[in-house]
Formats: structure tokens, C-alpha cells, sequence
């Protein structure tokens, strides 16, 4: 069996993938295996018991969003008789930032792999301040949650028109100063420019324009679409899931079909707002690392000077975060590139056996959530996964294949 | 103890909410202050430094509003006092820190390495041995020449290392190699030496040390110093790495003298290596430390006694009174003997492409046929030396009673009229009839080079044979360097301006033995 080879195969299908968003549709219409009491959620399986503050806080908010519950009490009441399910958004071919927190009746954007085939899905972005996927539920979140859901997404629906190029959005949105995971200004002002001629309600466009991240979702689901085009390669030990849920951080490898790989996750390493410290900091959370598993996010940082400070200052460090990465990837993006490198493409396909020999792991841009249920975002900064994840990996892939001790 | 908040508003100052995170990071960690807040005034950040009881004043959105809450008036109002000078600062730093880390990135791997400096042709390695052969196999797989500092590596990963450096056309030198000058740059320890025409290959870095300052001392120069490592020349690496590096000095169009240095080699790794000493063409010089000296001199090889004594006769011999301008072209001979003809033929055959040479027999039978013998008849020959204008052009002339009475006489004038660097070999005795002593005066002041042996007239043109072909080597002797492990090896490549790319090198899975197992078991 070749690896390089196999490796060669998954990473041409990732950059291959064109992910087009086609339009937007309620969960339960369209998520694979999606029903009325499962609750979908960031990262690796977990249980309520273990899940954390933020994660809590977003499962009861859908639950009162979907009418479930009509409070927290009832809420927990519901989840502590075992009538809901919680099940990874990533299981549904779906991915949401932060708590990535999908109900049923949510409504989602849908994207279509034009080249492979395939379907990802993404919740809405609901911009900064008090919203569900930090694990907010005050009337306020629900709210513009129903608003979201029944106002804009319709519209969004339309404006969509015939699809709209998030791989073609991505390359450009490099160029003007993104990295496409903490950084989505130019990308959500592109996406804005393309949904506008078909959008009348200017409460929509407002919201859509005030909303730096409004794109991230798209993206995301995008990248997931491009990530599951490598999954599924024999012999491959390209990492196509990295994902948290605010208690582990899990992967999953290309030819090592749907296990996940999982330790605990850590805090960030990052700034913060005023008023806040890392003793607010929730361990890691959120499905936003498909950017980086599928080449972009901290992965392109050196194409974004401009949030260099939350990795140690200086352009130089941006384009070091970047080199760095070259170092455990397969290949160099053939679509995604970066001017500062004098457009070399990003580094791109996580090599699990470049990870665990050089003992580099990933980088990933990410935002900090409150350990607190509600209170929001309080920073952002740099995570790194935990080594044990791909060292447990590297030892299944070599049993699975017959690289381990007894072989030799 | 009660807490004092004040705060300081400027006026239409705009920076970037992350240069405000950071800028609120240093005030918070000054003495006496319990908590900070740098934010642009906007009703909502006024909002949430008004809940985080800090104190918020008069400021608009476009106003850059700091606010400390402290243990005292003191520690407040030095908080911020500070508050320029840590903005100031923090751009100077920034600038500062760009500027210092500008192309500084240290790759990890070898394979991000030579994407940093595509053009290295040599990877020097000096990593504990145990990771040290699976490194230098990488970089043969990557077309790179092999400077192996690392000890300890088992002689039969050396014997499989050299083996598939020599299918490649690379080299590996070493393990344990301590030294090389390659194209005029110092690998490992090395001395300072002058650049010259006197190369070496040694299997013992501290004698092709000496042998080295010694001739830098003497005046003389390094073209080129190759380090086999110190089990190079026993009988289970048989010499790989030595035999390479005669062939390529003796190709080597700046280098005119070799010296080879060793320890004793294994008895059939000697004999191979003094065979093709005997057959470089050029004089070298050897010394195989402690041993008996088989003699002073076999034909082009020198013994010597020392390491001083091999500088000596390298310095002695780069010296000869013969160096003069360099000849240049093909080389036409014009024999009237056949076995002369047939020995200058082997001889060039071993060094020039058949294009660079034409050896005639002028006593074969396709020559003769209607006319006398060429040792009596020259007539041929003197026509053939007119037409033969440039190059070098190869003679016999062979006395003895039977022969021409004076062959040089009728020989000297074409000589002297022709364009080319004429070289004869005269064959005869002091008491040959046509007087040996006034034959090769003739000949040389019409401008030849005589020689009494076929052998010795060989030396001398490819000691002044200018080569014809660029590149002959079939290694790049020199070139930008990847540092693999001592750093001061980096430092001292970049020192001799050479450019040179260190690897953050670490044990493979951080020195985790069961999956570095399994790494090497997947690279199968």
C-alpha cells in the first residue's frame, strides 16, 4: 500500500471540491438522519453530563427555540428524562461554530460539492453579543433567533439565485486580508455584494453588513464539503475532521472511516476583551477548525496581518504560523493563495505521520468563549490540539494497516 | 483598602481593537492595578466598562478611552501616565521584531528546508548517530551530497548509505567525517586555507587538518578537501567513499596535485586505491599514517613519511618548474611505433572522450603500402604535422642504427612553423648513432616537449591539458548547505559567506520509540 499515493489522492479530491451554495432549507428537510428531539452539536460525541457551559446553554436555548421547553428548568428537566438526542453536527454532514448548537426546524444553508457531489450543511450566523452559540437562551437570543429563521433566511433563500462560488469568495477574500476563520471581513462583505441585488428588506441588509462573520458559516460548511471529498481515501492518513465540543477536542482520518480521535480539550492562548481574563475561558469548542483541516483559518495566516496581534505581533510572525504549517501538510492549495508568500498556495491536507514524527500540531485561529453559559465571546487567540489525539491515531492507522510491532 | 478608578480619554485616536487588548494586557499587569480597559468609546463598550465598575467619563466612538482600577491614586495616575509611552513602545517593538524575524523561519524538516533554499546541494548532518542514517538517506533520496559529522552510525548502514550515494552520483562523507573544504568553504572543523590547485581526500579529519595548515603555511592552497569518515577504507566499505573522491579530484580541472591521507587501509582497498592513484594523472601524494613506505616514488605517486613531509611534496610538485601556460585541444599522434602508439592511445583512452583524441599508427600496413617505414621515411609525418595545425600533437621518434640518421633535424623546422603544442617521446640510448643529447636539443629548441617515456609524456599533458568541458564533475563539490543539528557548524557556513539554512531538527515523535517504530515501518 502507498500512503504518499493514497495521500496524493484525498488531498487533490479536497482542492478539487467546489462547494457552491445553492440555497437554504429547514434542518429536518434536509440533514441526513436529522429528526425532531436530536439536538446537534460542535465536535466529538458527548454526552449533557460532561458537556460544558456554553454548550448547555445553547442545547436549552434550542430547546425552547423548537418549543420543547419553555425554560431552562423545563429544558433540563427534558434532557435529564433522556428525551433528547445529541449527536455531532459533523454525523449529519453538518458543521456550526462555537456550540454549533442545530435543531430541527433551524433553517440551514445548504452547499453542494459541484465537483464530487457531495452536500454540506451550516446553521446562520447570528453576529456578536448575546447569541446561542456561545450559550445564550434570554428571550433577546430567541428572538432574533425566530427573526433569523423566518425573516432573513427566506430572503437569504432567494437571494441566493442560482449559487453562489464559496471556493472563487475564498480565494478572493485571501487576497484582501482573511483568513477565512477569525478573520471574515472581506469575505462577508463579498458575500453581502453578491446577495444584495436580490435583497429588499434593508433590516436584512443591515444585519448582514453589520456582521463581520456573516460568511463564516457558508465557509465553514464549505470547507466541510471540501474536507469530506478527502475522507474515506484507503491508506490515507490526511486528517479530514478536527472539531471540538468545549470538553474534547476529537479528529477523524481520511482512511480511518468514522472513529474519532479525542483528549481533552485546552483553553485558547489568546486576548481578551475588557473585563475578562483566561480564568473566564471555556476549553476550546466549536467545528470553525474545518478551515484550517481544509487549508485555510490559522493555516493561511500569513495572509492576514491584520489580526497578527493574537499570535505575537508581528507580520513576521504570520508568515511564520503559515510556514510552519507547510511542515505537516500534504500539498500547497492550488486555488488558495497567498500574496505575501508570493502566491504560494496555503499549506493544505494535515499529514498525521508529518504531525506525530515532527511533533507539530495544527494551529487554529479561534475565538474564546465564556465558560458561562450566555456571556459571550471574551477573547481570541491560538489553540493547538492535543498531541495524544494523533499519536492514538498514528497507533489505529498502523493496526488497521499492519505497521504495528507484531508486523516486523 | 478601597479601589480607586480614573480614566483618560485622547481625542479622535483610532487603533485596532487588538493593539487596545494588548495595550490593556500591560496595564493591567502594572503594579497596584487590579483591572484595566482600553477600548474605542463606543456606547457599548462605555456600557460594558461602566459594568465592569470602571470609570468611563466623556468620550464619543472616535475616542480612545483608558481606564484603570487601582490599589491608589498613585498606582492610577502612573497607570496612566504610561498609557503613550506603551503604545509607542508597542509599535517600535513591533517594527523591531519584523524586522529581526524577516526570512528567519527555521524549518523543521529537511524536506521544508530545501524548499527554503532549494539550491543546496550539500546537507550537512550532525545529529546524534542513532537518527543520523535515516536523515542522510532522506537527503540522498533528495539528490543531495551527504556531509555526515554523526558517529556511531553501524558500518552496515554506512556500507547501504554509500552504496546508494554512489548509484546516484552523490557522495556521503563520513559518518564521523570531522572535515571538508568544498569549493572553498570549511564543513565541520575546518582551518582557514587559501584556495589552490593542491586537492585531498582523507579518511582522518585531523591529519587532513594538518596536512592543510601546513600547506597554507608553505604558500600553498586547497582546490578541494573530501573526508571519507574513519571506516572508509576498511574492507567492508572498501574505499566508496576515498575512489570517489580520486576520480573526482583527478577530474577536477583546479585540482594539479592530490594527496590522500589514511590510516592503514585494508590491503585490497590500498591496492584499488593506489591503482587508480597510478592512473590519475596527476602527481599524488600519499600517505598511509604509520605505514612502511613501499618506496619514494612509483611513477606519479609520491609517498611521504608525515603529514608535514605530504604537504612538503604536494607544495614541491604544485610547484614544478613545468607549470607554464595551459595547453588546450584535441591531441593527434603521429606514431611510427606501434606498441608507442598503442600505450598513448590506452593512456588518453582513460581520460578523454573519443572525440578528444586521435592516435595513427604511421607503420601499419594501410600506411606503408608503397613507401618506406616511417622511422626512416618521414615524409608523412611532415606532411600530416602541416595539415595537423593546433591542438597538441604526439611524436615518436625512435633512434637506433637502422632508423633515420637524423630525424630530429628534418623534423625541427615543421615544428617550429606549426601553431600547436607538439610533444615527442624519443625512444633510444646515448649511444645510438644520431646522438641522443643533440636529438632532444633540436627538438626542444624548435619548440617540443621531449619526453623519454610514453607514460611521462602522458603526465605532462593532462597536468597542462586545459579541460574542454565544463561540469566534468560528476558531483557538485560545492554550494549552498542544509545545517542539520550543531548550530555552531550554521554559524560558521554563513561566517565563510556561504549560504546555509538550519534545521530545528528533534528526535522523531518527540524521541517516543514506538511510534518513531511505526513512522519508519510506514516510510517502508
Amino acid at each position: 500500500m502507498n500512503i504518499d499515493q493514497a495521500n496524493r489522492t484525498a488531498v487533490e479530491r479536497m482542492m478539487s471540491a467546489r462547494p457552491m451554495l445553492t440555497g437554504l432549507a429547514k434542518a429536518l428537510d434536509v440533514l441526513p438522519g436529522m429528526r425532531e428531539n436530536l439536538i446537534l452539536h460542535a465536535g466529538p460525541p458527548i454526552e449533557w453530563e460532561r458537556m460544558s457551559g456554553p454548550l448547555r446553554g445553547a442545547v436549552i436555548g434550542a430547546l425552547i427555540f423548537e418549543g420543547l421547553a419553555k425554560d431552562e428548568a423545563e429544558a433540563v428537566a427534558l434532557v435529564e428524562r433522556g428525551e433528547v438526542d445529541f449527536e455531532p453536527c459533523h454525523h449529519h454532514s453538518a458543521v456550526g461554530p462555537m456550540a454549533g448548537v442545530t435543531s430541527a426546524s433551524m433553517m440551514v444553508y445548504v452547499v453542494e460539492d459541484s465537483t464530487h457531489g457531495g452536500r454540506s450543511f451550516s446553521n446562520l450566523n447570528e453576529g456578536y453579543g448575546k447569541v446561542l452559540r456561545y450559550g445564550a437562551f434570554s428571550d433577546e437570543v430567541i428572538r432574533k433567533l425566530r427573526w433569523m429563521n423566518g425573516t432573513m433566511a427566506p430572503a437569504l433563500a432567494q437571494a441566493v439565485g442560482d449559487g453562489i462560488d464559496l471556493k472563487a469568495l475564498l480565494s478572493e477574500a485571501l487576497h484582501m486580508g482573511d483568513e477565512g476563520h477569525n478573520r471574515n471581513k472581506a469575505g462577508s462583505l463579498l458575500f453581502l455584494k453578491q446577495l444584495a441585488p436580490r435583497l429588499s428588506d434593508p433590516d436584512v441588509l443591515r444585519f448582514l453588513g453589520d456582521n463581520p462573520l456573516s460568511v463564516l458559516n457558508p465557509v465553514m460548511a464549505a470547507c466541510k464539503a471540501m474536507a469530506d471529498a478527502a475522507h474515506g481515501i484507503e491508506g490515507s492518513t490526511i486528517v479530514s475532521t478536527m472539531a471540538r465540543n468545549g470538553t474534547d477536542f476529537g479528529i477523524r482520518v481520511s482512511g480511518l472511516g468514522g472513529r474519532w480521535f479525542t483528549a481533552p480539550a485546552t483553553p485558547p492562548d489568546g486576548l481578551y476583551f475588557p473585563g475578562f481574563s483566561s480564568a473566564d475561558a471555556n476549553p476550546d469548542i466549536g467545528d470553525s477548525t474545518i478551515t484550517e483541516t481544509a487549508g485555510i483559518g490559522a493555516f493561511a495566516m500569513a495572509a492576514a496581518p491584520a489580526i497578527v496581534t493574537f499570535i505575537g505581533g508581528t507580520p513576521q510572525d504570520a508568515v511564520h504560523a503559515t510556514l510552519e504549517m507547510y511542515e505537516i501538510t500534504a500539498a500547497e492549495h492550488d486555488h488558495f493563495t497567498i500574496p505575501a508568500l508570493g502566491f504560494r498556495g496555503t499549506p493544505v491536507g494535515i499529514d498525521l505521520r508529518k504531525v506525530v514524527e515532527l511533533g507539530i500540531t495544527p494551529r487554529v485561529n479561534t475565538g474564546i468563549a465564556h465558560k458561562k453559559a450566555g456571556v459571550g465571546q471574551v477573547g481570541a487567540g491560538l489553540v493547538r490540539p492535543p498531541m495524544e489525539v494523533f499519536e492514538e491515531a498514528l497507533v489505529a492507522f498502523a493496526e488497521r494497516y499492519g505497521f504495528d510491532e507484531k508486523e516486523a | 483598602m478601597s479601589l480607586v478608578t480614573r480614566c483618560a480619554v485622547r481625542a479622535g485616536s483610532y487603533h485596532d481593537s487588538v493593539v487596545l487588548m494588548q495595550l490593556q494586557r500591560a496595564l493591567a499587569g502594572l503594579p497596584g492595578v487590579m483591572d484595566a480597559g482600553v477600548v474605542m468609546a463606543t456606547p457599548v463598550n462605555r456600557e460594558l466598562l461602566a459594568a465592569g465598575g470602571l470609570e468611563v467619563g466623556e468620550a464619543g466612538p472616535d475616542d480612545l478611552l483608558v481606564s484603570v482600577k487601582a490599589e491608589s491614586e498613585a498606582a492610577a495616575a502612573e497607570a496612566l501616565s504610561r498609557v503613550d509611552a506603551l503604545l509607542k513602545v508597542r509599535g517600535a517593538e513591533s517594527m523591531g521584531r519584523g524586522a529581526e524575524s524577516m526570512g528567519k523561519f527555521r524549518p523543521r524538516s529537511l524536506a521544508s528546508a530545501l524548499k527554503q533554499l532549494p539550491e543546496a546541494r550539500w546537507v550537512s548532518i550532525s545529529i546524534p548517530g542513532r537518527y543520523a542514517s535515516a536523515v542522510a538517506e532522506e537527503a540522498l533520496d533528495a539528490g543531495r551530497n551527504v556531509f555526515l559529522y554523526s558517529d556511531n552510525v553501524p558500518i552496515d548502514r554506512e556500507v547501504a548509505l554509500k552504496r546508494k550515494a554512489r548509484e546516484k552520483g552523490l557522495l556521503v562523507m563520513g559518518p564521523d567525517c570531522g572535515t571538508a573544504v568544498l569549493g572553498g568553504v570549511g564543513f565541520g572543523f575546518a582551518n582557514r586555507v587559501r584556495r589552490g590547485d593542491i586537492g585531498l581526500v582523507g579518511a582522518s579529519g585531523t591529519g587532513l587538518q594538518a596536512i592543510m595548515s601546513h600547506i597554507h603555511k608553505l604558500g600553498g592552497g586547497i582546490s578541494q578537501a573530501i573526508g571519507t569518515g574513519g571506516r572508509d577504507l576498511s574492507a567492508e566499505v572498501g574505499g566508496m567513499t576515498a575512489i570517489q573522491g580520486l576520480d573526482l579530484l583527478r577530474r577536477d580541472p583546479e585540482t594539479r596535485v592530490i594527496v590522500l591521507v589514511a590510516k592503514p587501509p585494508a590491503p585490497e582497498v590500498a591496492r584499488h586505491l593506489l591503482a587508480l592513484a597510478r592512473s590519475a594523472g596527476k602527481p599524488v601524494v600519499v600517505h598511509f599514517l604509520g605505514a612502511p613506505l613501499p618506496g619514494r616514488r612509483l611513477g606519479n605517486v609520491s609517498f611521504a613519511a608525515t603529514l608535514s613531509e605530504a604537504a612538503e611534496l604536494a607544495v614541491q610538485l604544485g610547484d614544478s618548474p613545468e607549470a607554464g601556460d595551459p595547453i588546450e585541444g584535441p591531441v593527434h599522434g603521429l606514431f611510427s611505433g606501434g606498441t608507442l602508439a598503442y600505450e598513448a592511445m590506452h593512456g588518453l583512452s582513460a581520460f578523454l572522450s573519443p572525440e578528444e583524441y586521435n592516435i595513427l599508427d604511421l607503420g601499419a600496413d594501410e600506411f606503408t603500402v608503397g613507401r618506406l617505414h616511417p622511422m626512416i621515411d618521414l615524409d608523412l609525418r611532415i606532411r600530416k604535422l602541416r595539415q595537423e595545425a593546433g591542438g597538441i600533437v604526439l611524436l615518436d621518434v625512435v633512434l637506433g642504427e637502422g632508423a633515420h640518421a637524423d630525424p630530429a633535424g628534418e623534423l625541427a623546422p615543421v615544428i617550429s612553423e606549426i601553431d600547436a603544442t607538439v610533444v615527442v617521446i624519443v625512444i633510444g640510448t646515448d649511444e645510438d648513432p644520431q646522438g641522443l643529447a643533440v636529438q632532444i636539443e633540436t627538438l626542444e629548441k624548435a619548440g617540443a616537449r621531449v619526453f623519454r617515456t610514453v607514460s611521462e609524456a602522458m603526465e605532462w599533458i593532462f597536468l597542462h591539458r586545459k579541460s574542454t568541458e565544463e561540469n566534468l564533475l560528476p558531483v557538485s563539490i560545492q554550494g549552498p548547505v542544509i545545517n542539520i543539528g550543531l548550530e555552531t557548524f550554521h554559524a560558521s557556513l554563513l561566517a565563510q559567506g556561504a549560504s546555509s539554512v538550519q534545521v530545528d531538527w528533534r528526535p522523531p515523535a518527540g524521541g517516543n520509540e514506538k511510534l518513531a517504530g511505526i513512522l519508519a515501518r510506514m516510510k517502508g
